[in-house]
């Protein structure tokens, strides 16, 4: 298989290309990269997915009483678990 | 990562639970919040496994995919994605990946942690962590390759903050 930077062709480029993005070094002094407008496009597309997932999903606080439910769910499992008899329930079940 | 607030304050709660009842087992072999992180994502993935969605095994989503190796989305020269996403698009581009690649891509590119945090969390190889994303943002381009072109109002903007909490 080819390997050195030199001789690859752009299934050996896109094969190391986990890595050599992960590594984060500059790509635009790779010998393939430098003379193949497909794989720079490629790379520019990832590029940018990965910018603009920063911008995604944006921040929810959770509700105040989340935690006050999760306290009651704990403590009635550990009720439960201390009298067998006791079904288990979550107290927000719907 | 579920995509919905409701169900995600439910699994919020189902984690702690989980964590209430295996607490004693944590044997101190990882950093607590590492325990704690896979822990959640577990309770996550037992949720869409629960829904039928594809790819619900922790182990399976980490398996390699021969059958999308690097070089599928080869040959397209059009630079479609250059300049700006359809944020809306990429968010339902996301939501349609298989549940191991969207879980990596969310870790990694949205909430910003590095694939050795990742592998340990999900207990896999840096490497895998590596591939899996890669794979993934394929995955997304391909996707968006098939949009039609953005309304400018709905693109993401170009500046990016870092400190968000993501649901």
């Amino acid at each position: 298989m080819k390997s050195s930077p030199e001789n690859m062709n752009c299934t050996d480029f896109q094969a190391h290309l986990p890595e050599l993005i992960a590594s984060g070094e500059d790509l635009s002094s790779h010998p393939h990269f430098s003379t193949c407008e497909l794989c720079r496009a490629l790379l520019a597309d990832l590029e940018t997915i990965a910018q603009a997932a920063r911008d995604l999903f944006p921040s929810v606080e959770p509700p105040d009483d989340l935690w006050s439910h999760i306290e009651t769910a704990i403590q009635a499992e550990s009720n439960s678990n201390s009298s067998p008899a006791k079904p288990q329930q979550r107290p927000d079940s719907k | 990562m579920v995509g919905n607030i409701a169900e995600a304050e439910d699994l919020t709660q189902e984690a702690f639970l989980q964590l209430h009842r295996k607490i004693a087992t944590f044997r101190g072999d990882s950093a607590f919040s590492t325990w704690l992180h896979r822990l959640a994502i577990n309770v996550v993935l037992m949720q869409l496994r629960k829904k039928g969605l594809s790819l619900i095994s922790l182990d399976e989503a980490m398996e390699p995919a021969p059958e999308e190796g690097p070089g599928r989305s080869f040959g397209a020269s059009d630079l479609v994605l250059s300049g700006a996403i359809d944020r809306l698009a990429l968010e339902r581009a996301v939501a349609d990946l298989p549940a191991g690649y969207r879980l990596i891509f969310i870790l990694h590119d949205v909430e910003g942690y590095e694939h050795n945090e990742i592998a340990a969390m999900l207990d896999c190889s840096i490497g895998n962590s590596k591939s899996q994303l890669h794979k993934a943002r394929l995955k997304l381009r391909e996707a968006l390759r098939a949009q039609p072109a953005p309304e400018p109002s709905s693109r993401t903007s170009p500046q990016a903050t870092e400190e968000e909490v993501h649901s």
